[in-house]
């Protein structure tokens, strides 16, 4: 009920309309979902995961274990939204979760007259046959709290803020403000961040005096003097996490569906100052709707003007519920204090509390404080440990943790006197510890029982502490329980380890702006828009947005190409700059074939290996001069070639005397191949010394076009006549449409990769990581020369030559034919043979296509001594359909070469 | 998130380094036995505690020596790998 | 010395319910540990406890110690996101781990306990041309060793999966997948549990607690081990110690191919059924299941830094998650309930160590980096055949630590060009 007198942080004037499980309520702006509902006589507000027993409100914080919802508004929702932290809206429908029809009338609710029989793990004792599988879709449907819109799709994305001062402090009650306000009084640089609504903590409702003045007045003071001082004040966040070196992720929720900031904030010194929370006591049928924190009752009375009861009682085992007591009484409420609790009646709502003493007292909330848990879980994610403090009756921080300070009630200064009042040995009425898990004190004896010992244990085996809440309501009084139940001593049994997020935390918020394209951006053409308007296709490839086709007819364009002239964007291809006297040797070293013997203006096709043995990239490397060579690599192994250049320069050779330089973003490649490529290049201005014509197959020149420079090399991709040239970006426009309107007289075309991959398949020429795995070797290319013959040391060598490498069944790059007609080999095939009726892989296709040069099916492969087997016949399985091809040489068109000299 | 020091560049974060080796490993080479080989390619320390080790910070491309705890985290100091040579 | 143990049926637990569950008997004993026994396993995680089970029941080695130094199941075993399957590209991981998944499957019955094994099928997403061409090279390897596989289409994967990205337009379009029906999902609890009830049963000793700090040596073998309650000896000690074995393998002597990384697992809140299936996308490196209870369970790759602390980091955490988000836009709506990590034995080639050690006496069983969970059954019977017989079962002889000199690694990423 709410009183004439309000509270302070509601607005009275601005009444919101709401809906609770389809019934229309009223709440007020400030409200949160749970202080409308208490408004609102609304009782019990769900259900418990396992027993579905009648839920209420327990709590006012991010602790609260009960009052969960699916809360959505238009299009907008949340699942599992604490109606304690959820602020009230306008229109917001609410609904609660794990009951149907609604919270008051659940049809699951019978569950809890079985529940003997469901006793904590009883899964793991029965459903064995025949087997799990023909229970689980069942209790798969049963459990789960909310439901998800599965067609959502995220409309706004979090801001993530990387930021750093010399002080945070991590919660804005009376120690955390003080704290906040001495350091930033020195000179620091501060920030706090607290969890509610608004600043002050426990100082937003309790009355105490400060410094000789009221909680408000002192609390109202000292945020005027911070904000003077530059404090930035972030409320509505949650630290969250602790993280190496001090970095702390706080999420800032935003009001309304929007997803929370995520801040990473950076600080020499971390001030825990994040109170406690008020633990249940544990008594039988302590999960009734109206039983409550004592100081969330005065909480909802003094902020929202919510009276939770009218015939209240109080049970306590510390001083702090006088005031609360008082507090009802001026509220006008009947007050009984009561020393313990030993049954509560009612099953939707309270209606009488049972004393110790068995007297029967009539009532309607029955408000309860067991004694604050420090909430010290960011001490300990950052590997502090905690010691068992008996007159706290409570685990405190023990030794500080370099970088962070705890205090206040965090640190055990609550200002009140506990006497322990733990749980007695579970009787015949269950009483609970884990109220949204329904984990009674009856499961910990059983788990105790059963060996079930460790707190890890019982924790798994229970599931206490596992639900939302992560246990901060529950934890402490199920510990000490298995404490007694098992002779042990409270420090002895220690507890479960801290795990992050402090409380759930939007999955938005660690997204941020890493959605469609920006998840992973893809590397982009300088010519992009020029091949969109040509009617480009674009696929991935190996990270970047490249031209597939020009067109549908793939076969075509190869074709084409074959017969005239292609243009193809090679720009992604690798240009590495290896500039010094030590190129040569740098390059020898990291290379599968010698270099440095290559003379000026040639190139030089070979492999890099890993130290492994195994191939890595392959490539043409120029020598540009005595000093500068370029390393052309596969575009998707720009930055790996890159960087294990610089690691061999930095570890084998004097780093003065060689320099590697990654020059391949600066520069655009277009490849024109074809036996009309030259004359293509003839109508280009590119300033060269000598004629095409006596530019010799692997070499190159420089020259200039537009006004830059310009390098020309004659080298192929596809077996025929081909030109590179390779112009700084700024150019690459111009030598696009130089080239493409040179080539339409001569009948060329644009060449999408998908062509191009036809094309050097009908020559045999492979691509690494697709016609290789990370098991090829050179050899098993037929490239045995620099093995056999290098002396020198190289990256790879020894692995030449273990046992396994030089072993006979290594799968080796070969050719293979299907029968005339036939269709291609679907990729990713496997050579089959079978050794004592079993079956086994002798290595599978690589490539497959058809070639429309041959007019028949071409295919490479990786075949169990596949190089000495040309001729032989294969049986071929794919998708259980078995086919038969031949192994042939891995070169389909022109073995002599002689369409690369026209 | 670790801060790692880089001996030319500063204080990073570790997303902009890489790990490399473990410190103190020689190449193999042609004439290693197959064990020294195997030794030098895949076996380890693998220290829980204290470590040195060569890491690579990406923004500038220095290899450089790492001395930091495995199981703390914490960062004890960082230096040139080739004033280290002279040493 | 067989101890007493409660059967578990729907029927002692209906009886049990009438007598107020006061009847069961503990899942395990909790011994002192003796002076010396017949063999030690080092490592009270599901392959620990699995040997020592395999010991007693197969090879009838009951004086057996299992020496963990935290709580049972408290490494790894306790940490992973609990997928089981069998899709390999290479026979020898076919036989080792479709082994395993064979002994899975009858596993909650011969413990009598109910580890949960929901085999609900998993799909490897692929997302571009070429990842079916590599899929297809996948599914048709399996399908030759024997194991059941299908290559999936675009449609199926998101008839499987219908909360899935299927915009043409995603950064990762669906283009198909891999599919096998048989794997999924079980309780990872359970299998150390169930694992430690029948070890103990037969007569095994577990001893928690319990730090192994050193070994015994004598003639230059191992006798046993040194640990924080004193010296136990044995004639046979196996390692199964996940993260933690170049650490005991250091004070054995030698060296071993693994560098030890943290990796993360996360899980939502629970909600009612969103995901009836394991999905793990080529491109996004995430991977989720619904659990039971209704949350989802989410990781990916391993954080970037070598280490020691059981605990993630954000960068890693921060794409994990953006992943799940891209792979599930409406997954967006959940939030994140709890977030952890395992400290994980990576090895170059991704499969596991197991075989004599350098140390005459001393038995490895190591190497399972991230996927380990799915083999704890096959593991557990390899080393315990090794321990027992002294000598390789024909599963575990190609993953013996001698392949790293003869070069004959087997690496599964290098080979189906799927890095799971
Ligand atoms: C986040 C995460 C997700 C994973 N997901 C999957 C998955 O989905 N599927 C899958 O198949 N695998 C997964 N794995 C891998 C899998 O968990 C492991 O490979 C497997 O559990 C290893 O089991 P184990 O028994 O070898 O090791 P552990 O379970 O780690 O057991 C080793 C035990 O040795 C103990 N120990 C260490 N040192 C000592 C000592 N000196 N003395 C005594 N005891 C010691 C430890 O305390 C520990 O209990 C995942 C791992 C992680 C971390
Ligand atoms: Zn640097």
């Amino acid at each position: 009920m709410r009183l004439a007198s309000f509270g302070t942080a509601v607005d009275s004037t601005k009444p919101l309309n709401f809906t609770f499980d389809g019934m229309a309520c009223q709440g007020l702006a400030g409200d949160t979902v749970a202080s409308a509902l208490l408004a609102a006589g609304v009782r019990v507000v769900g259900r418990s995961f396992k027993y579905h027993r009648p839920r209420g409100i327990w709590g006012h914080g991010s602790e609260e274990p009960n009052a969960i919802f699916d809360v959505s508004c238009g299009i907008d929702r949340e699942p599992n939204a604490r109606g304690t932290t959820t602020q009230l809206s306008e229109g917001l429908r609410v609904r609660s979760v794990n009951a149907s029809p609604n919270a008051s009338r659940d049809t699951y609710g019978l569950f809890d007259a079985f529940a003997r029989f469901i006793p904590a793990g009883f899964y793991y004792k029965t459903f064995m046959w025949p087997d799990w599988q023909r229970f689980e879709p069942r209790i798969r449907a049963m459990a789960g709290l909310g439901c998800i819109d599965k067609v959502w799709s995220p409309k706004s994305f979090s801001r993530q803020v990387n930021s750093t001062c010399d002080v945070l402090v991590v919660g804005a009650g009376r120690s955390g403000l003080a704290a906040a306000s001495r350091a930033a009084k020195d000179g620091k640089s501060v920030m706090i961040v607290d969890e509610g609504i608004e600043p002050g903590g426990t100082l937003l409702y309790r009355s105490r005096l400060i410094e000789g003045v009221s909680a408000s007045d002192w609390l109202c003071e000292t945020l005027i003097e911070l904000e003077r001082r530059d404090v930035r004040m972030l409320s509505r966040a949650t630290a969250y996490g602790v993280y190496d070196h001090n970095l702390v992720c706080v999420s800032e929720l935003k009001g309304g569906f929007a997803p929370p900031d995520l801040w990473r904030i950076r600080t020499s010194e971390i001030v825990i100052a994040t109170g406690a929370i008020e633990r249940p006591l544990v008594f039988p049928n302590n999960d009734r709707p109206g039983v409550m924190s004592a100081a969330s009752a005065l909480f909802y009375l003094r902020r929202y003007g919510v009276r939770v009861g009218e015939r209240v009682v109080i049970a306590s085992n510390n001083d702090s519920t006088g005031e609360i007591a008082n507090a009802f009484r001026d509220a006008e409420a009947k007050v009984i204090e009561v020393a313990a609790v030993k049954d509560v009646k009612g099953r939707h709502g309270i209606e009488a509390v049972i004393d110790s003493e068995g007297r029967s007292i009539a009532a309607d909330a029955l408000l309860v404080s067991g004694g604050f848990t420090p909430t010290v879980h960011l001490y300990c994610q950052n590997k502090g440990r905690l010691r068992w403090s008996e007159s706290h009756a409570a685990f405190l921080p023990g030794k500080p943790v370099e970088g962070m300070r705890v205090v206040g009630s965090a640190a055990g200064d609550f200002g009140w006197t506990v006497s322990a009042a733990w749980a007695a040995k579970p009787g015949k009425t269950r009483a609970w510890i884990d109220f949204q898990n329904d984990v009674t004190l009856k499961d910990l004896a059983q788990a105790a029982r059963e060996n079930y010992r460790s707190v890890e244990h019982v924790k798994r085996y229970t599931t206490l502490g596992m639900a939302t809440d992560q246990g901060k309501t529950s934890n402490l009084n199920g510990l000490v329980a298995m404490a007694a139940l098992t002779g042990r001593s409270i420090a002895e049994t220690g507890t479960t380890t801290y795990r992050p997020p402090y409380t759930p935390t939007s999955l938005m918020a660690f997204t941020g702006v890493r959605h469609g394209e920006l998840f992973n951006p893809v590397r982009r053409l300088a010519l992009e828009p020029e091949h969109r308007a040509a009617g480009a296709v674009f696929r991935e490839y190996g990270g970047w947005l490249r031209p597939a086709a020009y067109g549908s007819d793939i076969q075509a364009e190869a074709l084409r190409a074959r017969e005239t002239v292609g243009i193809f964007d090679g720009s992604p291809l690798g240009k590495i700059d290896v500039i010094g006297p030590d190129a040569g040797a740098l390059l020898d070293f990291n290379s599968y074939g010698t270099i440095s013997t290559l003379r000026p203006g040639r190139l030089r096709y070979g492999f890099m290996l890993q130290e492994t043995g195994i191939v890595y990239d392959d490539g043409v490397i120029a020598r540009v001069d005595e000093y500068r060579f370029v390393v052309s690599c596969s575009s998707s192994h720009v930055q790996g070639v890159y960087q294990r250049l610089e690691e061999w320069r930095q570890d084998q050779f004097d780093p003065s005397r060689v320099y590697i330089h990654n020059a391949t973003p600066r520069w655009a490649t277009l490849t024109v191949t074809g036996p009309r490529s030259r004359q293509l290049l003839k109508e280009l201005d590119l300033g060269l010394d000598i004629g095409l014509a006596e530019l010799p197959h692997m070499a190159f020149v420089l020259g200039s076009f537009e006004g830059g420079p310009a390098r020309v090399a004659r080298v192929s991709f596809s077996g025929d006549l081909s030109f590179e040239v390779s112009v700084p970006l700024s150019k690459a426009v111009l030598l696009f449409h130089a080239m493409r309107r040179a080539s339409t007289p001569l009948g060329g075309i644009l060449l999408g990769l998908e062509a191009m991959m036809i094309l050097r398949a009908e020559k045999g020429y492979i691509v690494i990581g697709k016609d290789t795995d990370g098991l090829t070797m050179p050899h098993d290319l037929g490239h045995t020369g620099p093995r056999d013959k290098r002396t020198d040391e190289f990256v790879g060598r020894r692995a030449l030559f273990t046992d396994w490498a030089m072993g006979r069944d290594r799968r080796q790059l070969v050719g293979l034919a299907v029968a005339e007609g036939e269709a291609a080999l679907p990729t990713g095939s496997h050579g089959i043979e079978r050794v004592n009726g079993k079956l086994r892989s002798v290595g599978y296709v690589t490539s497959s296509y058809f070639s429309p040069t041959l007019r028949r099916p071409i295919a490479l492969g990786l075949i169990e001594r596949g190089a000495a087997r040309q001729g032989d016949t294969v049986k071929f399985q794919y998708l259980g359909r078995e086919r038969e091809a031949t192994i042939v040489a891995p070169c389909f068109i022109d073995p002599e070469g002689t369409r690369l000299h026209v | 998130m670790q801060l790692i020091s880089c001996p030319f560049c500063g204080l990073r974060d570790e997303t902009e380094f890489r790990f490399g080796a473990e410190a103190g490993k020689r190449r193999g080479t042609a004439s290693s036995s197959a064990e020294e080989w195997a030794n030098y390619l895949y076996f380890q320390g693998n220290p829980k505690g204290q470590t040195r080790e060569i890491w690579v910070h990406l923004a500038c491309g220095e290899f450089f020596m790492l001395e930091r705890d495995s199981m703390t985290h914490e960062i004890h100091q960082s230096y040139c790998i080739r004033k280290e040579d002279q040493k | 010395m067989i101890r007493r143990r409660s059967h578990y049926s729907a029927f002692t637990l209906f009886k049990e319910g009438l007598l107020g569950q006061v009847g069961w008997q503990p899942t395990w004993a909790s011994p002192e540990p003796k002076p010396a026994y017949d063999a030690i396993v080092v490592g009270g995680g599901g392959h620990g406890l699995a040997t020592a089970y395999y010991l007693a029941k197969n090879h009838g080695l009951p004086n057996v110690a299992v020496i963990e130094k935290g709580w049972l199941g408290g490494g790894n075993t306790g940490r992973n996101t609990t997928v089981v399957r069998s899709n390999y590209f290479y026979p020898e991981s076919v036989a080792l781990y479709d082994f395993a998944l064979r002994l899975y499957e009858g596993l909650s019955r011969e413990l009598n306990y109910n580890i949960m094994l929901s085999q609900r099928g998993m799909v490897v997403v692929a997302h571009s041309e070429f990842e079916m061409e590599i899929s297809a090279r996948l599914v048709n390897a399996m399908q030759i060793n024997g194991v059941d596989a299908e290559l999936f289409s675009r449609e199926q994967v998101i008839e499987i999966a219908p909360a899935m990205n299927a915009r043409p337009d995603a950064r990762y379009p669906i283009f198909g997948g891999v599919w096998q029906s048989r794997a999924g999902v079980a309780r990872h609890d359970a299998v150390a549990w169930g694992y430690a009830r029948g070890a103990s049963h037969l007569g095994v000793d577990i001893i928690q607690n319990c730090e192994v700090l050193d070994f015994i040596f004598e003639a230059g073998r191992c006798c046993g081990v040194v640990t924080s309650l004193g010296e136990i000896r044995a004639g046979r000690v196996g390692l199964a110690v996940a993260g933690h074995s170049s650490v005991l393998a250091a004070k054995a002597g030698f060296q071993l191919p693994i560098q030890s990384y943290a990796l993360q697992a996360m899980v939502s809140e629970p909600v009612k059924p969103v995901l009836d299936t394991v999905v793990l996308s080529l491109g996004t490196g995430t991977y989720v299941s619904q659990s039971d209870k209704g949350e989802l369970v989410f990781g990916g790759g391993l954080d970037r830094i070598p280490s020691y602390a059981q605990r993630g980091n954000p960068p890693l955490q921060e794409q994990v998650i953006s992943g799940l988000v891209e792979m599930f836009p409406a997954f967006g709506q959940l939030k994140l309930l709890r977030q952890w990590a395992g400290i994980v034995d990576i090895v170059p080639d991704s499969s596991p160590i197991i075989g004599p050690s350098p140390l005459p006496g001393l038995y490895l069983n190591c190497g399972w980096g991230t996927g380990g969970f799915k083999a704890i059954p096959a593991g557990g019977w390899l080393l315990a055949h090794l321990m027992a017989i002294g000598s390789h079962h024909e599963i575990s002889r190609p993953f013996d630590l001698g392949r790293f000199t003869s070069g004959r690694l087997i690496d599964e990423a290098a080979g189906s060009g799927i890095a799971h």
